[in-house]
């Protein structure tokens, strides 16, 4: 079907056979603008990974442009210019389910680099997808003295009821606070009103669509940005600037799976994780699987593979220790991944199995909490 | 009034809902509903963004001009489709099958492929800043010989509770939009017509009824004036005086536009801030002004007066325009002393701002 944009601004389908070509029209010129940024404003590096935070849709063509610097951030988002001056570097151009832990290190290096040139804070924008993977893996990496912010949208940019200005205003506000952490900042409500800051390993995508999808797991959130004051309040348990030295510890082992188990198993799909260094279970309750998977499960663990369990509640501690199964499942070599989130889990030992090689070590590190990812004391309920 | 010689031209939309068990992007009833049985709020900013239709229109350039915040009341008959929080669902079959047989009864024909368009909205009537809407059907005809240009199936707007309030019972009921071309050259065949259409529209059975579930949008113009869309006539039977009444508008105005090319008339549109002159004022309205301003208008004394229609003078169009920019109106001194503006405070107005008995003087007050 051939689609035809009538002059009323319409476009109807029609049959490509009733169409003749006259030729191509003439190649459209993007008008670009300067926006005069303020000097005296602190400096924030803006890395892009492709989310939608400033692209702009040519609906001539129908193609989505995401042309990347600062004065087409800021023609998109006039408000961002208040707060901050920004430098932009246009790292990836991906929809966030094709992120890879390779793309995980190069922006680990590139915002080292970013922070080691002495900017205020990053912000970095990123699909909603798996922008929570991203930041437990930012979490890690870097150790970082100033803020490093994940920012995305739920609802497209190209509408005018999006999120992406509201969630950007409040990154940058977050990004030049005194936060010093890895965060992901979005909507907290459904309203346009505030933005809650919540920390790289601890935060998860709850809902599908929604704007205040983004939900702390088993932790307050580090804070929030009210809109439009932009005032940005920090809670006591939030990690503060400059309280870590700039570190970059890039490594990653990617032999590393996440299963999730269900009713009925079959063992056979955890063979397919015969020879990987690592695998994440997201068991049920107190972190159960069936005791048909033990036996291969043990296999694994004698292969060399270090098997982590955490539970698909999403919210608790794995406790294997108080049923059958579980203390099977222990006698096996199954380590506990106590109150870790399942995707946190898989990304720490990602650099954990990247960073140590003595196996037992691998697995007591498993067990400590590096970055606010595995809490010693259950403080939060549901 | 011999319209013929007017050269009037008129064409109508008429916006029908549709009575479909579902809405047009998702699957909640089309149950218009009090908004005190409301269960929930939420607020929302919009900003504008580039329109699928084309360029910013006018219409939403000037909603720019104003910063504003959007209630919205949600019910137990809404979804997150309504509150902009969840993708729309495939279009409604049932609703795309009524227009077709409305389509049908008109003689059109139906477009191969049906794609839906975003229409940039952005005074708060639809949550996520645009209107849905695609085009069915082409090229209808009508039995008085006028022609039907097209038929869109549309999502309707959220309805305005008050203010900056609205209520999302009725976003989303499917609305068919039917667009006639400007085939019509009196106001008895603008409501002839109308009727008309109103008539085959009821007899699908398929659509709603009662005040509000129909608006009819005129298109009017004369020759030598300018083409006008008079929005929202609810009723029916209000449509030919509705042509009459803006035909007159557009008469007296081009008159009006004649008399002051004959006065050689001209606006000195440099603004004198004459607040000082009402300091000792006791007319309410100017008690409150931070900053009045006044410019003279040379030759119009006795026109920005002149009534237009009925209670409706040249002077109502220019305070119209003045609202619309954000300030509370705007008086002349065809029309003082008056609103507790003396005689004397006029005299001094026109003396400091030297005007003469031919000219008129334009106040605007505000903050």
């Amino acid at each position: 079907m051939a689609v035809v944009k009538l002059d009323s601004g319409y476009n109807i389908g029609v049959n490509p056979d009733s169409c003749t070509f006259f030729g191509y029209p003439a190649e459209s010129t993007v008008k670009k603008t300067r926006v005069p940024q303020k000097k005296d404003l602190p400096v924030l590096s803006i890395v892009s990974t492709g989310g939608t935070i400033a692209s702009r849709i040519d609906y001539r063509t129908g193609s989505v442009t995401s042309q990347f610097d600062a004065d087409d951030i800021l023609v998109a988002i006039p408000e961002l210019a208040k707060v901050a001056q920004y430098r932009t570097i246009p790292l990836a151009t991906i929809l966030s389910e094709n992120m890879t832990p390779s793309i995980w290190q190069e922006l680990a290096r590139a915002v080292y680099k970013e922070i080691q040139s002495g900017v205020t804070g990053i912000i970095i924008t990123h699909g909603t997808d798996t922008m929570a993977y991203s930041a437990a893996a930012l979490s890690f990496m870097i150790d970082t003295p100033v803020p490093v912010v994940f920012v995305g949208s739920q609802r497209s940019a190209d509408r005018p009821s999006s999120d992406n200005a509201m969630n950007a205003v409040c990154a940058a506000s977050a990004a030049t606070s005194d936060l010093g952490e890895v965060a992901v900042v979005m909507h907290a409500t459904t309203n346009d009103d505030t933005c809650a800051i919540h920390r790289g390993t601890r935060v998860r995508k709850m809902h599908s669509s929604r704007r205040d999808a983004f939900r702390s797991m088993g932790i307050d959130p580090l804070g929030f940005v009210a809109y439009p004051s932009r005032e940005v309040t920090l809670k006591s348990h939030t990690v503060r600037r400059g309280s870590r030295k700039l570190a970059l510890h890039d490594k990653l082992e990617k032999h590393c799976g996440l299963v999730q188990f269900y009713p009925g198993m079959s063992p056979e799909l955890l063979k397919a994780y015969e020879g990987y260094k690592g695998l994440v279970l997201a068991g049920t309750g107190l972190g159960h699987v069936s005791t048909a998977l033990i036996p291969t499960l043990k296999k694994l663990i004698q292969g060399g593979t270090l098997v982590v369990m955490t539970t698909q509640c999403m919210q608790g501690r794995v406790c294997d220790r108080v049923y059958d199964t579980g203390r099977d499942l222990l006698s096996a070599g199954v380590i506990e991944g106590g109150d870790m989130l399942p995707e946190a889990a898989l990304v720490k030992m990602m650099w954990v199995l990247g960073n140590e090689r003595d196996p037992e070590k691998a697995a007591e590190r498993m067990q400590e909490d590096l970055k606010g990812e595995y809490n010693r004391r259950s403080t939060h309920g549901l | 009034m011999d319209y013929k010689e007017a050269g009037l031209t008129a064409g109508i939309e008429i916006h029908q809902q549709l009575n479909t068990k579902e809405k047009l992007f998702c699957h909640c009833p089309t149950l218009l509903r009090d908004s005190s049985e409301h269960s929930g709020e939420f607020f929302r900013y919009l900003r504008v963004t580039e329109s699928e239709m084309g360029e910013i229109d006018r219409a939403a350039q000037e909603e720019l001009k104003r910063d504003r915040k959007f209630d919205y009341f949600t019910y137990d008959t809404t979804c997150l489709v309504e509150n902009d929080e969840e993708p729309p669902a495939p279009l409604n079959d049932e609703a795309l099958s009524v227009c077709l047989t409305i389509a049908k009864m008109f003689g059109m024909t139906p477009v191969r492929q049906v794609h839906t368009m975003r229409k940039l909205v952005i005074d708060g009537s639809n949550t996520s800043g645009f209107q849905r809407t695609a085009l069915v059907a082409l090229n209808g005809v009508l039995p008085t010989g006028g022609e039907i240009e097209t038929i869109c199936l549309e999502e309707e707007a959220a309805q305005r509770v008050k203010d900056d309030i609205f209520s999302l019972d009725r976003l989303g009921i499917p609305l068919i939009e039917i667009t006639t071309s400007p085939c019509m050259h009196s106001p008895e065949e603008v409501q002839e017509v109308a009727e008309y259409i109103g008539m085959v529209l009821r007899s699908t059975g398929r659509v709603k009824r009662g005040i509000g579930t129909i608006r009819q949008d005129v298109n009017i113009s004369i020759r030598g004036g300018a083409r006008v869309e008079i929005k929202g006539v609810q009723e029916l039977d209000l449509i030919a005086e509705v042509v009459r009444r803006e035909v007159q508008r557009q008469q007296n105005l081009l008159a009006i536009s004649n008399e002051l090319t004959k006065r050689k008339s001209s606006v000195n549109d440099t603004a004198k801030n004459v607040t000082e002159l009402f300091k000792e004022t006791k007319s309410t309205v100017l008690k409150k002004a931070k900053r009045v301003y006044a410019i003279r208008l040379e030759g119009f004394a006795g026109l920005v007066g002149r009534e237009i229609q009925p209670d409706r003078r040249l002077g109502s169009e220019m305070s119209d325009y003045a609202k619309k920019c954000g300030v509370g109106g705007i008086f002349h001194t065809d029309e003082l002393p008056a609103y507790g503006i003396t005689a004397e405070e006029v005299a001094r107005l026109r003396a400091y701002i030297d005007a003469d008995s031919r000219d008129c003087v334009d106040c605007c007050s505000g903050e």
